[in-house]
């Protein structure tokens, strides 16, 4: 059982080192939209402060959205995703598996060039601090609500636009706490029930989504 | 022993075929026939549970296929039109890697089952760069190295070459000959005594069944 997760992340990154592109893309599109910021209103440092927490999430979850995309689809299409269906092993349980090689490729790179771009936007270290711990948090769950609209939406020819339909409104809770944690982190106060919350919602993701997930492409592949 | 009963397929509010029953038991190789567009595609689908039937169901050895999917896909080997080989892994890795997820020949020797299919020379070239045959063939190489019992094939003949159909039709005989089944669709001629060989013709208005 463990070793069927084992199996299926490895193939994933095996496959995502071949094709480089894929890890880079998202995470150059996160680097770039972030420091289009300052170039466009200003450099002021109090400003940069004020809205960096904002930039830094928006700009995650919308390469992630960019990243998505590939998760189910090139399955879908060479037939892996059906011989996946095929095995003795629970599909929820297959789809963590892939849901958490898709986050090793995009949510920790987001989470290791972050110290790089909380630079940029003058954030200070405890700030800094509280992004981390946001993007920590939250990511994961970014990529596990993900993978229920592209698993809904692998059918489809152009899924795309959909997908961000689906997805972008479900990640509004996490942006509105996350940035709350980070402003709370930037006066000086505690956010530690933010964080709290933020938790809470991925311990729900992560126990209920894969059965979403598994769900969902039942449907989309029949 | 596999047994569908009544099955009722639906397309596009079109129905593909209606009340299809056929009991395949051990031993025996099935093929699917019909032209193009009648549902032999559709019908395997249905059988091993990638899409579910308007009406009707599948049993496999007695239980619903539907209400126990696991011990189901314990035992059985599906090849659909899709390959399933990811074209970034080499021959090899997407050997390896159903040998982990659905082989109990945990230490079969892959390089020995690639030569077997052809493929000597091949294994440590990504899968993107051969052919569609060569494909089909690392696709193919999975029947070697299972020992599920039921083995559902859609065109597994596609695009391979005049010999290595025959090696397939001998592999299909012997699979047949410990017992297991085989059902599969293919537009050639298969060369398979005919006292081991039963047909299942589908045609166009509604499904005739010569068994």
């Amino acid at each position: 059982m463990f070793k069927a997760f084992s199996q299926v992340v490895s193939k994933e990154l095996k496959g995502a080192f071949r094709r480089q592109s894929d890890i880079l893309n998202p995470i150059w599109f996160f680097i770039i939209v972030v420091t289009l910021f300052p170039l466009g209103i200003g450099t002021d440092p109090a400003l940069l402060k004020r809205i960096a927490p904002g930039i830094i999430w928006v700009a995650a979850l919308l390469a992630a959205l960019l990243s998505f995309e590939r998760l189910f689809k090139d399955d879908f299409i060479d037939g892996s995703l059906e011989q996946l269906m095929l095995t003795r092993y629970p599909l929820p349980w297959l789809v963590s598996a892939k849901v958490f090689a898709h986050w090793l490729l995009t949510g920790l790179p987001v989470l290791l060039v972050s110290p790089l771009l909380a630079t940029f936007l003058a954030l200070d270290i405890e700030t800094y601090w509280a992004l981390f711990l946001t993007l920590l948090i939250g990511t994961p769950i970014l990529s596990l609500l993900g993978a229920i609209g592209v698993a809904l939406t692998v059918g489809l020819r152009k899924g795309g636009l959909l997908l961000s339909l689906i997805m972008l409104p479900l990640s509004i809770p996490i942006l509105i706490f996350s940035t709350m944690a980070i402003d709370a982190a930037a006066y000086g106060q505690s956010y530690l029930g933010l964080l709290a919350l933020l938790g809470a919602m991925l311990v729900a993701s992560i126990t209920l989504s894969p059965f979403a997930i598994a769900a969902s492409l039942r449907v989309s592949v029949s | 022993m596999l047994h569908c009963e009544k099955l009722t397929c639906v397309r596009e509010d079109r129905i593909l075929f209606k009340d299809l029953s056929f009991t395949v038991n051990p031993g025996e190789i099935v093929q699917v026939e019909g032209p193009n567009g009648v549902g032999k595609t559709s019908l395997f689908r249905l059988l091993v549970g990638l899409s579910s039937p308007y009406s009707g169901q599948v049993l496999w050895n007695g239980n619903l296929t539907s209400e126990d999917r696991e011990s189901f896909y314990q035992e059985l080997l599906y090849l659909g039109h899709k390959t399933g080989v990811k074209p970034e892994l080499t021959a090899l890795e997407n050997l390896q890697f159903f040998q982990q997820m659905h082989s109990s020949f945990r230490d079969a020797d892959l390089w020995q089952v690639l030569a077997k299919v052809g493929l000597a020379g091949y294994e440590d070239i990504t899968a993107s760069q051969l052919s569609a045959g060569q494909l089909r063939r690392v696709a193919l190489a999975r029947l070697w190295l299972n020992d599920c019992p039921l083995w559902i094939l859609d065109e597994p003949f596609t695009a391979i070459d005049k010999s290595g159909v025959a090696v397939l039709e001998e592999l299909f005989i012997k699979h047949a000959e410990n017992g297991g089944i085989v059902v599969l669709t293919t537009h050639q001629d298969l060369s398979i005594d005919s006292s081991l060989l039963a047909k299942i013709t589908l045609t166009k208005t509604a499904a005739d069944i010569y068994v």
